[in-house]
Protein backbone atom coordinates (compact mmCIF):
# COMPACT_ATOMS: atom_id res chain seq x y z
CA UNK A 1 0.00 0.00 0.00
CA UNK A 2 1.48 3.49 -0.95
CA UNK A 3 1.04 6.31 0.99
CA UNK A 4 1.08 9.16 -1.42
CA UNK A 5 1.78 12.81 -1.04
CA UNK A 6 -0.85 14.86 -2.85
CA UNK A 7 1.43 18.27 -4.11
CA UNK A 8 -2.35 20.21 -4.31
CA UNK A 9 -3.36 19.35 -1.20
CA UNK A 10 -0.44 18.92 0.49
CA UNK A 11 -1.43 15.74 2.48
CA UNK A 12 -0.14 12.49 2.76
CA UNK A 13 -2.73 9.71 1.76
CA UNK A 14 -3.73 5.98 1.10
CA UNK A 15 -2.77 4.77 -2.41
CA UNK A 16 -6.96 3.99 -2.77
CA UNK A 17 -7.92 7.78 -3.16
CA UNK A 18 -5.84 7.83 -6.49
CA UNK A 19 -5.31 6.45 -9.74
CA UNK A 20 -2.05 5.73 -11.85
CA UNK A 21 -2.28 6.98 -15.57
CA UNK A 22 0.79 6.20 -16.76
CA UNK A 23 3.84 7.56 -17.93
CA UNK A 24 4.26 11.55 -17.13
CA UNK A 25 5.77 14.35 -19.47
CA UNK A 26 4.39 12.87 -22.96
CA UNK A 27 3.77 15.94 -24.76
CA UNK A 28 1.34 15.47 -27.39
CA UNK A 29 2.69 16.45 -31.27
CA UNK A 30 1.66 20.22 -32.01
CA UNK A 31 0.89 19.80 -35.16
CA UNK A 32 -0.71 15.79 -35.36
CA UNK A 33 -1.57 15.98 -38.95
CA UNK A 34 2.25 16.18 -39.80
CA UNK A 35 3.27 13.61 -37.86
CA UNK A 36 4.73 10.36 -39.51
CA UNK A 37 2.99 7.22 -39.14
CA UNK A 38 5.60 6.13 -37.01
CA UNK A 39 5.71 9.28 -34.64
CA UNK A 40 2.28 9.03 -34.50
CA UNK A 41 2.25 5.38 -33.18
CA UNK A 42 5.46 6.11 -31.39
CA UNK A 43 3.43 8.83 -29.36
CA UNK A 44 0.27 6.84 -29.10
CA UNK A 45 1.83 3.26 -27.87
CA UNK A 46 5.38 3.53 -27.29
CA UNK A 47 6.38 3.91 -23.31
CA UNK A 48 9.00 3.72 -20.96
CA UNK A 49 9.14 0.62 -19.13
CA UNK A 50 12.68 0.72 -16.49
CA UNK A 51 13.42 -1.24 -14.07
CA UNK A 52 14.26 1.21 -11.93
CA UNK A 53 13.38 5.15 -11.67
CA UNK A 54 10.18 5.77 -13.57
CA UNK A 55 7.95 9.09 -14.17
CA UNK A 56 4.08 8.59 -13.65
CA UNK A 57 1.46 10.63 -13.70
CA UNK A 58 -1.47 10.04 -11.06
CA UNK A 59 -4.72 11.78 -10.42
CA UNK A 60 -6.00 12.21 -6.87
CA UNK A 61 -8.79 10.69 -7.87
CA UNK A 62 -11.54 10.71 -5.04
CA UNK A 63 -9.58 13.72 -3.38
CA UNK A 64 -8.87 16.46 -4.94
CA UNK A 65 -9.17 15.42 -8.24
CA UNK A 66 -5.83 17.31 -10.17
CA UNK A 67 -3.59 15.36 -11.90
CA UNK A 68 0.53 15.41 -11.05
CA UNK A 69 3.58 13.40 -10.84
CA UNK A 70 5.74 10.79 -9.18
CA UNK A 71 8.74 9.73 -9.12
CA UNK A 72 8.89 6.21 -7.90
CA UNK A 73 11.29 3.00 -8.30
CA UNK A 74 9.75 0.49 -10.30
CA UNK A 75 11.45 -2.55 -8.55
CA UNK A 76 11.52 -1.62 -4.85
CA UNK A 77 8.33 0.36 -4.89
CA UNK A 78 9.36 3.22 -3.17
CA UNK A 79 8.40 7.09 -3.88
CA UNK A 80 10.95 9.03 -4.12
CA UNK A 81 8.93 12.82 -4.99
CA UNK A 82 5.45 13.73 -6.15
CA UNK A 83 5.59 17.33 -7.79
CA UNK A 84 2.79 19.46 -9.83
CA UNK A 85 2.03 19.55 -13.47
CA UNK A 86 4.19 21.55 -15.01
CA UNK A 87 7.11 20.41 -12.70
CA UNK A 88 10.63 18.49 -13.30
CA UNK A 89 11.77 16.11 -11.01
CA UNK A 90 14.61 16.30 -9.25
CA UNK A 91 15.39 12.54 -8.89
CA UNK A 92 16.04 11.10 -12.51
CA UNK A 93 18.16 7.93 -14.01
CA UNK A 94 20.82 9.99 -14.29
CA UNK A 95 20.72 11.96 -10.65
CA UNK A 96 18.83 8.72 -8.49
CA UNK A 97 20.44 10.83 -5.26
CA UNK A 98 18.21 14.07 -6.17
CA UNK A 99 19.46 16.81 -8.88
CA UNK A 100 21.17 19.93 -6.98
CA UNK A 101 18.64 22.36 -7.13
CA UNK A 102 18.93 25.99 -7.57
CA UNK A 103 17.33 27.12 -4.56
CA UNK A 104 19.33 25.74 -1.93
CA UNK A 105 17.21 22.47 -0.97
CA UNK A 106 18.96 19.66 -0.03
CA UNK A 107 16.89 17.05 -2.07
CA UNK A 108 17.34 14.71 0.75
CA UNK A 109 14.91 16.12 2.83
CA UNK A 110 12.18 16.46 -0.13
CA UNK A 111 12.50 13.26 0.01
CA UNK A 112 11.68 12.75 3.58
CA UNK A 113 9.17 14.81 3.48
CA UNK A 114 7.21 12.21 0.81
CA UNK A 115 7.90 8.97 3.09
CA UNK A 116 6.72 10.48 6.30
CA UNK B 1 14.76 -40.32 -22.46
CA UNK B 2 13.02 -43.02 -20.22
CA UNK B 3 9.37 -43.02 -21.29
CA UNK B 4 6.73 -42.68 -18.53
CA UNK B 5 4.19 -44.96 -18.41
CA UNK B 6 1.96 -46.98 -15.89
CA UNK B 7 4.04 -50.03 -16.49
CA UNK B 8 7.44 -47.72 -15.57
CA UNK B 9 5.10 -46.85 -12.20
CA UNK B 10 4.80 -49.95 -11.01
CA UNK B 11 8.42 -51.08 -12.12
CA UNK B 12 9.75 -48.10 -10.20
CA UNK B 13 7.96 -48.93 -7.28
CA UNK B 14 9.70 -52.04 -6.76
CA UNK B 15 13.07 -49.94 -6.40
CA UNK B 16 10.67 -47.43 -3.81
CA UNK B 17 10.89 -45.18 -6.88
CA UNK B 18 14.93 -43.98 -6.42
CA UNK B 19 15.83 -44.79 -9.85
CA UNK B 20 14.17 -42.21 -11.89
CA UNK B 21 16.20 -40.78 -14.56
CA UNK B 22 16.85 -36.73 -14.13
CA UNK B 23 14.15 -35.06 -16.37
CA UNK B 24 16.92 -33.01 -18.20
CA UNK B 25 20.55 -32.46 -17.95
CA UNK B 26 22.79 -29.56 -16.52
CA UNK B 27 24.97 -28.64 -19.09
CA UNK B 28 27.83 -26.14 -19.24
CA UNK B 29 27.33 -23.96 -22.08
CA UNK B 30 28.46 -23.95 -25.59
CA UNK B 31 30.70 -21.16 -27.26
CA UNK B 32 27.77 -20.98 -29.86
CA UNK B 33 24.73 -22.43 -31.04
CA UNK B 34 22.49 -22.46 -33.88
CA UNK B 35 19.70 -20.81 -32.23
CA UNK B 36 19.25 -19.21 -28.45
CA UNK B 37 16.11 -19.25 -27.00
CA UNK B 38 16.34 -15.99 -23.71
CA UNK B 39 13.65 -17.13 -21.09
CA UNK B 40 12.82 -20.72 -19.82
CA UNK B 41 9.31 -20.15 -19.66
CA UNK B 42 6.82 -22.16 -21.23
CA UNK B 43 6.58 -20.06 -24.52
CA UNK B 44 10.60 -20.16 -24.49
CA UNK B 45 11.36 -23.84 -23.78
CA UNK B 46 8.40 -24.96 -25.93
CA UNK B 47 9.90 -22.73 -29.04
CA UNK B 48 12.86 -25.13 -28.23
CA UNK B 49 11.12 -28.15 -28.29
CA UNK B 50 9.46 -27.84 -31.54
CA UNK B 51 12.54 -25.80 -33.54
CA UNK B 52 14.31 -29.86 -32.30
CA UNK B 53 11.28 -31.99 -33.09
CA UNK B 54 9.58 -30.20 -35.86
CA UNK B 55 12.51 -28.23 -37.33
CA UNK B 56 15.22 -30.64 -37.01
CA UNK B 57 17.24 -27.55 -35.30
CA UNK B 58 18.67 -29.47 -32.55
CA UNK B 59 21.85 -27.64 -31.66
CA UNK B 60 20.14 -24.92 -29.16
CA UNK B 61 20.27 -23.19 -25.94
CA UNK B 62 17.66 -21.74 -23.93
CA UNK B 63 18.67 -19.59 -21.56
CA UNK B 64 17.12 -18.55 -18.50
CA UNK B 65 18.23 -16.62 -15.50
CA UNK B 66 16.17 -18.31 -12.82
CA UNK B 67 14.46 -21.56 -12.78
CA UNK B 68 12.44 -22.96 -15.39
CA UNK B 69 8.79 -21.84 -14.91
CA UNK B 70 9.98 -19.20 -12.45
CA UNK B 71 8.84 -16.67 -14.32
CA UNK B 72 4.62 -16.29 -15.29
CA UNK B 73 4.65 -20.09 -16.66
CA UNK B 74 4.24 -21.51 -12.85
CA UNK B 75 2.21 -18.37 -11.62
CA UNK B 76 -0.88 -18.02 -13.29
CA UNK B 77 -4.10 -19.59 -12.59
CA UNK B 78 -3.93 -21.82 -15.76
CA UNK B 79 -6.74 -20.70 -17.49
CA UNK B 80 -7.03 -22.02 -21.24
CA UNK B 81 -9.50 -21.22 -23.92
CA UNK B 82 -9.75 -20.27 -27.54
CA UNK B 83 -12.71 -18.16 -27.86
CA UNK B 84 -11.00 -14.63 -28.69
CA UNK B 85 -12.99 -12.15 -31.17
CA UNK B 86 -10.85 -10.73 -33.89
CA UNK B 87 -9.74 -14.13 -37.10
CA UNK B 88 -6.46 -13.15 -36.12
CA UNK B 89 -6.00 -13.89 -32.14
CA UNK B 90 -8.83 -16.61 -33.27
CA UNK B 91 -6.07 -18.56 -35.46
CA UNK B 92 -3.21 -18.13 -32.95
CA UNK B 93 -5.16 -19.27 -29.67
CA UNK B 94 -6.95 -21.87 -31.62
CA UNK B 95 -3.86 -23.56 -32.88
CA UNK B 96 -2.80 -23.59 -29.69
CA UNK B 97 -5.91 -24.97 -28.45
CA UNK B 98 -5.47 -28.03 -31.08
CA UNK B 99 -1.96 -28.45 -29.89
CA UNK B 100 -2.90 -28.75 -26.00
CA UNK B 101 -5.81 -31.42 -26.98
CA UNK B 102 -2.54 -33.74 -27.90
CA UNK B 103 0.41 -32.49 -25.61
CA UNK B 104 0.22 -35.16 -22.96
CA UNK B 105 1.00 -37.59 -25.55
CA UNK B 106 3.14 -35.80 -27.28
CA UNK B 107 5.49 -34.85 -24.48
CA UNK B 108 4.98 -37.87 -22.69
CA UNK B 109 4.12 -36.03 -19.96
CA UNK B 110 1.00 -35.05 -18.17
CA UNK B 111 0.30 -31.75 -18.18
CA UNK B 112 -3.17 -32.27 -16.47
CA UNK B 113 -5.34 -30.34 -19.14
CA UNK B 114 -8.77 -31.15 -18.10
CA UNK B 115 -11.48 -29.55 -20.60
CA UNK B 116 -14.07 -28.52 -18.60
CA UNK B 117 -15.19 -25.61 -19.63
CA UNK B 118 -14.83 -21.83 -18.92
CA UNK B 119 -18.02 -19.81 -18.87
CA UNK B 120 -17.41 -15.54 -19.78
CA UNK B 121 -20.15 -14.04 -17.71
CA UNK B 122 -22.47 -11.37 -18.48
CA UNK B 123 -24.02 -8.81 -16.47
CA UNK B 124 -25.25 -5.75 -18.37
CA UNK B 125 -26.96 -6.19 -21.67
CA UNK B 126 -23.79 -5.00 -23.23
CA UNK B 127 -22.14 -7.38 -21.83
CA UNK B 128 -24.63 -10.02 -23.70
CA UNK B 129 -24.75 -8.26 -26.95
CA UNK B 130 -20.87 -8.77 -26.87
CA UNK B 131 -21.03 -12.21 -25.71
CA UNK B 132 -23.31 -13.00 -28.54
CA UNK B 133 -20.74 -11.33 -31.05
CA UNK B 134 -17.99 -12.98 -29.84
CA UNK B 135 -19.39 -16.76 -30.02
CA UNK B 136 -20.72 -15.92 -33.11
CA UNK B 137 -17.43 -15.08 -34.53
CA UNK B 138 -15.91 -17.98 -32.25
CA UNK B 139 -18.46 -20.62 -34.58
CA UNK B 140 -17.92 -18.73 -38.11
CA UNK B 141 -14.08 -19.83 -36.94
CA UNK B 142 -14.82 -23.28 -36.25
CA UNK B 143 -14.35 -22.67 -32.40
CA UNK B 144 -16.70 -24.01 -30.04
CA UNK B 145 -18.79 -21.37 -28.17
CA UNK B 146 -22.40 -21.09 -26.78
CA UNK B 147 -24.23 -18.45 -25.50
CA UNK B 148 -26.32 -19.28 -22.08
CA UNK B 149 -28.96 -17.10 -20.20
CA UNK B 150 -29.12 -16.73 -16.02
CA UNK B 151 -30.71 -20.44 -16.20
CA UNK B 152 -28.03 -21.94 -17.66
CA UNK B 153 -25.31 -20.74 -15.95
CA UNK B 154 -26.97 -21.53 -12.61
CA UNK B 155 -27.66 -25.28 -13.95
CA UNK B 156 -23.29 -25.66 -15.09
CA UNK B 157 -22.73 -23.68 -11.40
CA UNK B 158 -25.47 -24.58 -8.94
CA UNK B 159 -23.25 -22.48 -6.01
CA UNK B 160 -23.03 -19.50 -8.24
CA UNK B 161 -25.64 -16.67 -7.15
CA UNK B 162 -27.30 -15.79 -10.22
CA UNK B 163 -30.64 -14.54 -8.61
CA UNK B 164 -31.89 -11.11 -9.91
CA UNK B 165 -31.41 -9.88 -6.14
CA UNK B 166 -27.43 -9.57 -6.48
CA UNK B 167 -25.70 -6.29 -7.31
CA UNK B 168 -24.75 -6.97 -10.58
CA UNK B 169 -26.99 -9.88 -11.76
CA UNK B 170 -25.79 -12.54 -13.85
CA UNK B 171 -27.44 -12.70 -17.59
CA UNK B 172 -26.01 -15.02 -19.24
CA UNK B 173 -22.29 -16.19 -20.32
CA UNK B 174 -20.55 -17.77 -23.17
CA UNK B 175 -19.32 -21.11 -22.57
CA UNK B 176 -16.45 -23.05 -24.52
CA UNK B 177 -16.82 -26.44 -23.25
CA UNK B 178 -13.73 -27.34 -24.66
CA UNK B 179 -11.54 -24.71 -22.65
CA UNK B 180 -10.40 -25.58 -18.95
CA UNK B 181 -7.08 -25.56 -16.89
CA UNK B 182 -3.85 -27.34 -17.18
CA UNK B 183 -0.73 -27.95 -14.81
CA UNK B 184 1.12 -25.05 -15.39
CA UNK B 185 4.89 -26.56 -13.87
CA UNK B 186 4.18 -29.50 -15.87
CA UNK B 187 3.79 -27.52 -19.12
CA UNK B 188 7.61 -26.30 -18.32
CA UNK B 189 8.70 -29.27 -16.88
CA UNK B 190 6.98 -31.62 -20.04
CA UNK B 191 8.25 -29.13 -22.49
CA UNK B 192 11.95 -28.63 -20.60
CA UNK B 193 12.34 -32.63 -20.82
CA UNK B 194 11.37 -33.44 -24.27
CA UNK B 195 13.64 -30.45 -25.61
CA UNK B 196 16.25 -32.22 -23.75
CA UNK B 197 15.51 -34.93 -25.10
CA UNK B 198 16.48 -33.81 -28.44
CA UNK B 199 19.29 -32.22 -27.50
CA UNK B 200 19.09 -28.97 -26.66
CA UNK B 201 20.78 -27.27 -23.81
CA UNK B 202 18.79 -26.19 -21.24
CA UNK B 203 20.73 -23.13 -19.01
CA UNK B 204 19.44 -21.69 -15.65
CA UNK B 205 20.99 -19.96 -13.57
CA UNK B 206 22.65 -17.76 -16.56
CA UNK B 207 21.42 -14.19 -17.33
CA UNK B 208 21.82 -12.69 -20.42
CA UNK B 209 23.26 -8.95 -20.01
CA UNK B 210 23.85 -8.07 -23.72
CA UNK B 211 23.61 -8.48 -26.99
CA UNK B 212 26.40 -9.02 -29.68
CA UNK B 213 25.40 -6.75 -32.34
CA UNK B 214 27.75 -6.34 -35.91
CA UNK B 215 26.41 -4.15 -38.89
CA UNK B 216 22.64 -4.59 -37.84
CA UNK B 217 23.12 -8.60 -37.24
CA UNK B 218 22.79 -10.41 -34.05
CA UNK B 219 25.61 -13.30 -33.24
CA UNK B 220 25.56 -14.14 -29.99
CA UNK B 221 24.41 -12.65 -26.20
CA UNK B 222 26.59 -11.26 -23.12
CA UNK B 223 25.94 -13.28 -20.10
CA UNK B 224 26.83 -13.79 -16.46
CA UNK B 225 28.92 -17.54 -17.27
CA UNK B 226 30.46 -15.43 -20.15
CA UNK B 227 29.36 -14.85 -23.96
CA UNK B 228 27.61 -17.35 -26.17
CA UNK B 229 27.28 -17.19 -29.71
CA UNK B 230 24.18 -17.62 -31.99
CA UNK B 231 22.67 -15.86 -35.52
CA UNK B 232 19.18 -16.53 -34.69
CA UNK B 233 18.47 -15.07 -30.78
CA UNK B 234 14.83 -15.61 -30.03
CA UNK B 235 13.75 -13.20 -26.77
CA UNK B 236 11.14 -14.58 -24.74
CA UNK B 237 11.11 -13.06 -21.07
CA UNK B 238 7.89 -12.17 -20.80
CA UNK B 239 7.02 -9.01 -18.15
CA UNK B 240 11.57 -8.47 -18.48
CA UNK B 241 11.08 -8.15 -22.60
CA UNK B 242 11.24 -4.23 -22.56
CA UNK B 243 14.75 -4.15 -20.74
CA UNK B 244 15.69 -6.69 -23.05
CA UNK B 245 15.08 -4.77 -25.87
CA UNK B 246 16.68 -1.97 -24.62
CA UNK B 247 19.97 -3.85 -24.67
CA UNK B 248 19.86 -4.50 -28.20
CA UNK B 249 18.51 -0.77 -28.60
CA UNK B 250 14.95 -1.29 -29.40
CA UNK B 251 11.88 0.27 -27.62
CA UNK B 252 9.12 -2.27 -27.64
CA UNK B 253 5.34 -0.51 -26.81
CA UNK B 254 5.17 -2.63 -23.77
CA UNK B 255 4.37 -1.79 -19.54
CA UNK B 256 5.38 -4.51 -16.97
CA UNK B 257 2.74 -4.28 -14.08
CA UNK B 258 2.42 -6.78 -11.29
CA UNK B 259 -0.18 -9.43 -11.53
CA UNK B 260 -1.46 -11.61 -8.84
CA UNK B 261 -3.30 -14.65 -7.79
CA UNK B 262 -4.49 -16.44 -5.15
CA UNK B 263 -5.35 -20.01 -3.87
CA UNK B 264 -7.24 -20.84 -0.59
CA UNK B 265 -7.20 -23.57 1.74
CA UNK B 266 -8.91 -26.76 0.40
CA UNK B 267 -11.76 -27.39 -0.25
CA UNK B 268 -14.37 -30.69 -0.87
CA UNK B 269 -15.28 -30.25 -4.79
CA UNK B 270 -17.76 -27.59 -5.21
CA UNK B 271 -16.72 -25.75 -8.49
CA UNK B 272 -16.05 -28.42 -11.57
CA UNK B 273 -15.39 -25.85 -14.20
CA UNK B 274 -13.81 -22.30 -15.19
CA UNK B 275 -15.82 -18.89 -13.99
CA UNK B 276 -14.59 -15.49 -14.99
CA UNK B 277 -16.36 -11.79 -14.99
CA UNK B 278 -15.02 -9.30 -16.68
CA UNK B 279 -17.77 -6.93 -15.16
CA UNK B 280 -17.03 -7.66 -11.72
CA UNK B 281 -13.52 -8.21 -12.50
CA UNK B 282 -12.63 -12.00 -10.96
CA UNK B 283 -11.81 -15.38 -12.48
CA UNK B 284 -11.77 -18.67 -10.23
CA UNK B 285 -11.40 -22.22 -10.80
CA UNK B 286 -11.00 -25.27 -8.23
CA UNK B 287 -7.96 -27.41 -8.67
CA UNK B 288 -7.51 -31.41 -8.35
CA UNK B 289 -6.07 -30.43 -4.98
CA UNK B 290 -9.39 -28.89 -3.20
CA UNK B 291 -7.97 -24.93 -3.50
CA UNK B 292 -10.09 -22.18 -5.07
CA UNK B 293 -7.40 -20.66 -7.96
CA UNK B 294 -8.61 -17.11 -7.83
CA UNK B 295 -6.99 -14.32 -9.98
CA UNK B 296 -6.96 -10.93 -9.74
CA UNK B 297 -6.11 -7.74 -11.83
CA UNK B 298 -2.96 -6.23 -12.41
CA UNK B 299 -1.73 -3.18 -10.75
CA UNK B 300 -2.19 0.23 -12.74
CA UNK B 301 1.12 0.91 -12.00
CA UNK B 302 4.28 -0.17 -13.82
CA UNK B 303 6.28 -2.36 -11.75
CA UNK B 304 9.25 -5.15 -11.33
CA UNK B 305 8.40 -6.42 -8.30
CA UNK B 306 7.00 -9.46 -8.56
CA UNK B 307 4.40 -8.58 -6.06
CA UNK B 308 0.54 -7.06 -5.79
CA UNK B 309 -0.56 -4.40 -3.78
CA UNK B 310 -3.27 -5.48 -1.72
CA UNK B 311 -6.05 -3.02 -2.47
CA UNK B 312 -6.04 -5.18 -5.57
CA UNK B 313 -6.52 -8.55 -3.85
CA UNK B 314 -9.42 -6.67 -1.79
CA UNK B 315 -11.20 -5.83 -5.21
CA UNK B 316 -10.84 -9.59 -6.48
CA UNK B 317 -12.17 -10.55 -3.29
CA UNK B 318 -14.90 -8.78 -3.58
CA UNK B 319 -15.65 -9.76 -6.68
CA UNK B 320 -15.53 -13.55 -5.84
CA UNK B 321 -17.71 -13.15 -2.93
CA UNK B 322 -20.57 -11.20 -5.15
CA UNK B 323 -20.69 -14.05 -7.67
CA UNK B 324 -20.51 -16.78 -4.84
CA UNK B 325 -21.72 -15.80 -1.26
CA UNK B 326 -20.94 -19.33 0.17
CA UNK B 327 -16.81 -18.61 0.42
CA UNK B 328 -17.19 -15.42 2.25
CA UNK B 329 -15.53 -17.56 5.04
CA UNK B 330 -13.20 -19.56 3.16
CA UNK B 331 -9.55 -18.70 4.42
CA UNK B 332 -6.74 -17.59 1.76
CA UNK B 333 -3.42 -20.00 2.01
CA UNK B 334 -1.24 -18.12 -0.33
CA UNK B 335 -1.09 -15.15 -2.57
CA UNK B 336 1.49 -13.98 -4.88
CA UNK B 337 2.25 -11.79 -8.44
CA UNK B 338 4.12 -12.23 -11.62
CA UNK B 339 5.10 -9.70 -14.09
CA UNK B 340 3.17 -9.15 -17.24
CA UNK B 341 3.88 -7.36 -20.09
CA UNK B 342 0.87 -5.93 -21.35
CA UNK B 343 0.54 -4.82 -24.91
CA UNK B 344 -1.88 -1.07 -26.32
CA UNK B 345 -4.37 -4.04 -28.05
CA UNK B 346 -4.19 -6.88 -25.52
CA UNK B 347 -2.48 -8.96 -28.22
CA UNK B 348 0.77 -10.40 -28.44
CA UNK B 349 3.88 -9.68 -30.09
CA UNK B 350 5.88 -12.24 -32.42
CA UNK B 351 7.77 -10.33 -34.32
CA UNK B 352 11.27 -9.91 -36.32
CA UNK B 353 13.38 -6.67 -35.79
CA UNK B 354 15.59 -4.13 -36.72
CA UNK B 355 18.43 -6.24 -35.65
CA UNK B 356 18.96 -9.14 -37.94
CA UNK B 357 18.28 -12.30 -36.74
CA UNK B 358 16.94 -11.07 -33.30
CA UNK B 359 13.36 -12.00 -32.82
CA UNK B 360 10.68 -11.21 -29.86
CA UNK B 361 8.13 -13.11 -28.30
CA UNK B 362 6.50 -11.33 -25.69
CA UNK B 363 3.23 -8.69 -24.64
CA UNK B 364 1.20 -11.90 -24.08
CA UNK B 365 0.47 -9.97 -20.70
CA UNK B 366 -2.65 -11.33 -18.30
CA UNK B 367 -3.21 -14.39 -20.87
CA UNK B 368 -0.36 -15.58 -22.71
CA UNK B 369 -0.49 -19.56 -20.91
CA UNK B 370 -3.24 -20.13 -22.82
CA UNK B 371 -0.99 -20.13 -25.74
CA UNK B 372 2.14 -21.45 -24.56
CA UNK B 373 2.06 -24.47 -27.16
CA UNK B 374 0.65 -22.72 -30.11
CA UNK B 375 2.84 -19.40 -29.46
CA UNK B 376 5.89 -21.82 -29.35
CA UNK B 377 4.96 -23.80 -32.31
CA UNK B 378 4.53 -20.58 -34.62
CA UNK B 379 7.28 -18.78 -33.21
CA UNK B 380 9.70 -22.19 -33.18
CA UNK B 381 8.29 -22.24 -37.59
CA UNK B 382 9.44 -18.41 -37.63
CA UNK B 383 13.01 -18.43 -36.29
CA UNK B 384 13.93 -22.01 -38.17
CA UNK B 385 12.41 -20.32 -41.88
CA UNK B 386 13.35 -16.68 -40.94
CA UNK B 387 10.09 -15.75 -42.19
CA UNK B 388 6.79 -15.14 -39.64
CA UNK B 389 4.95 -17.48 -39.55
CA UNK B 390 1.41 -16.54 -41.36
CA UNK B 391 0.05 -16.90 -38.25
CA UNK B 392 2.31 -14.94 -36.53
CA UNK B 393 2.53 -12.22 -38.95
CA UNK B 394 -0.36 -10.01 -37.77
CA UNK B 395 1.34 -9.71 -34.59
CA UNK B 396 4.47 -8.11 -35.72
CA UNK B 397 5.60 -4.21 -33.64
CA UNK B 398 4.86 -2.86 -36.82
CA UNK B 399 1.10 -2.74 -36.69
CA UNK B 400 1.69 0.02 -33.93
CA UNK B 401 2.84 2.74 -36.29
CA UNK B 402 0.98 1.22 -39.27
CA UNK B 403 -2.51 1.31 -36.67
CA UNK B 404 -3.50 -2.85 -37.85
CA UNK B 405 -4.00 -3.35 -34.33
CA UNK B 406 -5.78 -6.58 -33.29
CA UNK B 407 -8.34 -5.11 -30.74
CA UNK B 408 -8.53 -7.99 -27.88
CA UNK B 409 -9.85 -5.92 -24.99
CA UNK B 410 -13.25 -7.02 -25.00
CA UNK B 411 -12.08 -11.29 -25.50
CA UNK B 412 -9.15 -10.61 -23.12
CA UNK B 413 -10.89 -7.73 -20.77
CA UNK B 414 -10.67 -9.63 -17.40
CA UNK B 415 -7.08 -10.65 -16.74
CA UNK B 416 -6.52 -14.35 -17.28
C1 LIG C 1 -1.01 -14.09 -11.67
C2 LIG C 1 -1.07 -14.44 -13.12
C3 LIG C 1 -2.17 -15.12 -13.62
C4 LIG C 1 -2.24 -15.46 -14.97
N1 LIG C 1 -3.29 -16.22 -15.40
C5 LIG C 1 -3.33 -16.67 -16.67
C6 LIG C 1 -4.38 -17.55 -17.10
O1 LIG C 1 -5.24 -17.97 -16.31
N2 LIG C 1 -4.40 -17.94 -18.40
C7 LIG C 1 -3.46 -17.51 -19.29
O2 LIG C 1 -3.56 -17.87 -20.46
N3 LIG C 1 -2.43 -16.71 -18.92
C8 LIG C 1 -2.33 -16.27 -17.62
N4 LIG C 1 -1.30 -15.46 -17.21
C9 LIG C 1 -0.29 -15.02 -18.19
C10 LIG C 1 0.74 -16.11 -18.46
O3 LIG C 1 1.26 -16.59 -17.25
C11 LIG C 1 1.89 -15.57 -19.31
O4 LIG C 1 1.42 -14.85 -20.42
C12 LIG C 1 2.77 -16.71 -19.84
O5 LIG C 1 3.02 -17.66 -18.86
C13 LIG C 1 4.07 -16.15 -20.37
O6 LIG C 1 4.96 -17.21 -20.60
P1 LIG C 1 6.43 -16.92 -21.07
O7 LIG C 1 7.09 -18.23 -21.24
O8 LIG C 1 6.40 -15.99 -22.22
O9 LIG C 1 7.06 -16.05 -19.87
P2 LIG C 1 7.69 -16.44 -18.46
O10 LIG C 1 7.16 -17.73 -17.95
O11 LIG C 1 7.56 -15.25 -17.58
O12 LIG C 1 9.19 -16.70 -18.83
C14 LIG C 1 10.11 -15.67 -19.12
C15 LIG C 1 11.43 -16.09 -18.52
O13 LIG C 1 12.45 -15.20 -18.95
C16 LIG C 1 13.41 -15.16 -17.94
N5 LIG C 1 14.27 -13.97 -18.13
C17 LIG C 1 13.94 -12.67 -17.99
N6 LIG C 1 15.00 -11.89 -18.21
C18 LIG C 1 16.05 -12.72 -18.50
C19 LIG C 1 17.43 -12.49 -18.83
N7 LIG C 1 17.95 -11.26 -18.88
N8 LIG C 1 18.21 -13.58 -19.08
C20 LIG C 1 17.69 -14.85 -19.01
N9 LIG C 1 16.40 -15.10 -18.72
C21 LIG C 1 15.59 -14.04 -18.46
C22 LIG C 1 12.57 -15.10 -16.67
O14 LIG C 1 13.31 -15.49 -15.54
C23 LIG C 1 11.44 -16.05 -17.00
O15 LIG C 1 11.62 -17.36 -16.51
C24 LIG C 1 -1.20 -15.08 -15.87
C25 LIG C 1 -0.09 -14.40 -15.37
C26 LIG C 1 0.00 -14.09 -14.00
C27 LIG C 1 1.22 -13.37 -13.49
ZN1 LIG D 1 -5.12 16.16 -3.93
Amino acid sequence: MFYIHCPYCGELREEEEFHPKGQAHIVRPADPAACSDDEWGDYLFFRDNPRGIHHELWVHAVGCRKFFNITRHTVTYEILETYKMGEQPRFTAEHPEGRPSQDGVDPASLREGVRA
Amino acid sequence: MQRYSGFGLVKHALSHHENWQRQWRNPTPKKAYDVIIIGGGGHGLGTAYYLAKEFGIKNVAVIEKGWLGGGNTARNTTIVRSNYLWDEAAALYEHSMKLWEGLSQDLNYNVMFSQRGVLNLGHTLQDMRDIQRRVNANRLNGIDGEVLDAKGVQELVPIMDCSKNARYPVLGASWQPRAGVARHDAVAWGFARAADAHGVDILQQTEVTGFKIRDGQVYGVHTNRGDIEAKTVGCVTAGNSGVLAGMAGLKLPLESHPLQALVSEPLKPVLDTVVMSNHVHGYISQSDKGDLVIGAGIDGYNGYGQRGSYPTVEHTLQAIVEMFPMFSRVRMNRQWGGIVDTCPDACPILSKTQVKGLYFNCGWGTGGFKATPGSAHVFAASLAKGEMHPIAEPFSIDRFNTGALVDEHGAAGVAH
